[in-house]
């Protein structure tokens, strides 16, 4: 159940299929990547999702990190949910990283969530959120 | 030596509240041990046999004399009066209480430190050569490079939950003193047409499956410098294996699918990462390297007087030459005989400190062999510093001697050793106590694991002991042959174990087979690897 949505649009009612349903029957507008499928494999079919569901089914398996950005960097703009074993203090990471909706299988605490998003507010790296790096604050 | 400025500050500050929130959470209950760990473990703070031990960053081994002081301060008011070195160029503490560490965190921030990324399957704590800015064969400063990647690493949004964790080294000199390429990552800056850059080697590492980092780039430019392991580190989380701890580090990976095709991949996701623009400026750069500029080095060559033998005997094994006429680099060994290798007491700490601020332009240095370093000591004043040295206990002769041996906590502390290594170390280096002795066997790097992780570094060791557990007994295997150095290469194995005192028995076999043997100012590595095993096998086991 998505629990945390920092988007503004409607929530996608369809469900989503897997990468191998969705690379045979093209229609649909949802997918779901398991932590070993490779998120490139969607960059020709971005422009029509609207939910791409990245699976953590672990929490300490940290690829659905990197399967977010390649799809943030390849410029989709849909709605990117983390679903699994994601805990509180990763959200800030899955924020940075351009995860924008949370499906968390054990229910978080709204306000710890809050408190873990607004601990930090200078980053040292570029990545895939609008937060200007301390570099570039520093040489403009 | 690098400043914070308020971003740096604000960064560290905000560790230390999100901990001590974390921290209230654990200790009302609101979170299991099992969701608390990987929160203190990416703090630096592991739960041993006894007590929280709490590992804390000392970025590229490089410290001021304030900064030392806070150390000797932690030991005093939180731990035992005591800290242990690491080989990763930190210091541990023992006996923390976890719900005093909130605020030897915020007492670390003070000083701008902390303890980041000291754990966990994260990037760890950047490593380098501690005699960076001291060496005469150096192409450039390394440690400039070293604090662009601890900014770079420090809360990596796509980085922090790795198949296991990753260790990066910079070094700037063909001399190896950082073993550079037993590091996840190694960085070799060199000069190519006037232009400095970096030769990239990847997937070294000790561990129970020992890797030379093979290179993967000859030359990556500086301001491509963060593309390029933003790329390494991609094709790592995406492709190094999970399934088995044991074979989850990038060196895996890059072995199993060969470093060309490593190679191939990183330059495929180089050529997107590269588009995106996360590379800062070379002016950040430059304004990192500004900290790191020479001191106002003033004092004139001298000529020493080696009137006072002992104090000869240290100017020789332990001071070594610096790049500006005049001045010496001194290195403090923290391996007196019969002592626990890398420990230092809050007084000796103290000691330290003060000569680093008085003699030392205020910079002291960590080593990977578990030593102290003060980088850039006037020639003049080194009798007064040895003195004192001296008076506090901290003036063995013993610099990569066999008594300066690199152990790891062993089972007197960790929870995942199968052996003690303590022990074994300080009967050695008792066995060995004639400095007249050690010195006549030269450089002979001695390295001691309680267990197959090898954080004693026993595959780079010329003599490696690795403690195993067989059937409920402590036994030790030896190694000869590895080289953490320039001349890399991992130990072998040299037949069965022994118990504690026959491995001391073997070493000393070991070491009378070399002098019978040695040629010219052969070292015992040297000898080794010229003759081959049999000779020593036949002398231990014969």
């Amino acid at each position: 159940m998505v629990e945390f949505r920092y988007r503004d649009d409607e929530v996608t009612e369809q469900p989503s299929v897997t990468l191998d349903a969705f690379l045979d029957q093209s229609n649909a507008t949802a997918v779901r990547l398991e932590p070993d499928d490779d998120a490139r494999a969607l960059i020709p079919f971005l422009d029509r999702l609207t939910l791409i569901e990245v699976a953590f089914p672990k929490y300490r398996d940290g690829r659905g990190y990197s399967s977010a950005r390649i799809l943030r960097e390849a410029g989709y703009t849909g709605e990117l949910r983390a679903q699994g074993d994601v805990l509180v203090d990763q959200i800030a990471f899955m924020r940075r990283c351009g995860f924008d909706s949370f499906a968390p299988e054990g229910s978080l605490n709204p306000e710890a969530v809050e408190r873990a998003l607004s601990t930090y507010d200078q980053f040292y790296q570029k990545a895939a959120d609008a937060a200007v790096p301390v570099w570039k604050l520093r040489h403009g | 030596m690098y400043k914070y400025d308020n971003y740096d500050q604000a960064i560290v500050d905000a560790r230390v509240a999100e901990f001590r929130d974390q921290v209230k959470r654990r200790m009302a209950g609101e979170i299991t041990e099992d969701q608390f760990k990987p929160l203190r473990l990416m703090n630096g703070l592991y739960l041993q046999l006894h007590a929280y031990m709490l590992r804390v960053a000392i970025p590229y081994g490089t410290m001021d004399s304030r900064q030392m002081r806070m150390l000797a301060h932690i030991a005093r008011k939180y731990d035992r009066d005591y800290g242990h070195f690491t080989t990763r160029q930190n210091i541990q503490y023992n006996w923390i209480k976890l719900e005093e560490c909130p605020d030897l965190l915020a007492d670390l921030a003070t000083v701008e430190m902390h303890a980041i990324q000291t754990s966990g399957n994260c990037i760890r704590n950047i490593s380098s050569d501690q005699y960076a800015g001291a060496a005469a064969d150096e192409v450039a400063d390394p440690r400039p490079w070293a604090e662009l990647l601890r900014q770079w690493s420090t809360f990596h949004p796509e980085f922090s939950y790795l198949p296991r964790k990753f260790k990066i080294a910079v070094i700037a000199s063909p001399e190896d003193r950082a073993a550079m390429r037993l590091h996840d990552i190694g960085l070799e800056l060199v000069k190519q047409d006037g232009e400095l850059g970096a030769r990239v080697f990847v997937g070294g590492g000790m561990g129970r499956t020992p890797m030379i980092a093979p290179e993967i780039n000859p030359f990556v430019k500086a301001d491509d410098l963060l593309s390029y392991i933003e790329a390494c580190l991609r094709v790592y989380n995406r492709y190094g294996r999970r399934d088995n701890i044991y074979k989850a580090r990038i060196k895996i990976l890059v072995h199993e699918i060969g470093a060309e095709e490593y190679r191939r991949q990183v330059a495929e996701e180089f050529a997107h990462v590269k588009t995106l623009g996360i590379d800062p400026p070379l002016a950040e750069l430059e304004r990192i390297s500004a900290f790191f500029a020479p001191p106002a080095f003033d004092a004139g060559e001298v000529e020493l007087d080696r009137s006072d033998p002992d104090f000869a005997v240290w100017l020789d094994q332990n001071v070594k030459p610096h790049k500006q006429a005049g001045y010496a680099i001194v290195n403090i060994s923290l391996k007196p005989i019969g002592g626990i290798p890398g420990d230092a007491s809050s007084a000796q700490i103290d000691v330290m400190a003060d000569l680093a601020e008085k003699y030392s332009f205020d910079e002291l240095r960590v080593t990977h062999a578990q030593n102290i370093v003060l980088p850039h000591v006037a020639k003049r004043d080194l009798y007064a510093v040895w003195q004192a040295l001296r008076e506090a206990e901290l003036a063995d002769a013993n610099l990569d001697l066999i008594s300066d041996i690199i152990a790891c906590p062993g089972l007197d502390y960790c929870s995942l050793a199968n052996a003690r290594s303590i022990p074994v170390a300080q009967k050695i280096a008792t066995r060995f106590a004639d400095l007249d002795r050690q010195r006549d066997l030269g450089e002979l790097k001695l390295k001691i694991s309680g267990c197959i992780n090898a954080c004693g570094h026993h595959h780079a060791g010329h003599i490696g002991i690795l403690g195993v557990d067989r059937k409920g007994i402590e036994n030790y295997q030896l190694t000869f042959g590895g080289s953490g150095a320039e001349d890399v290469s991992i130990g072998k194995i040299i037949g069965p174990g022994f118990d504690e005192d026959g491995v001391v028995d073997a070493v000393e076999k070991a070491t009378e087979v070399y002098k019978k043997l040695r040629e010219g100012d052969e070292r015992f590595l040297d000898t080794y690897r010229r003759v081959g095993l049999d000779p020593f096998k036949e002398a231990i086991y014969g």
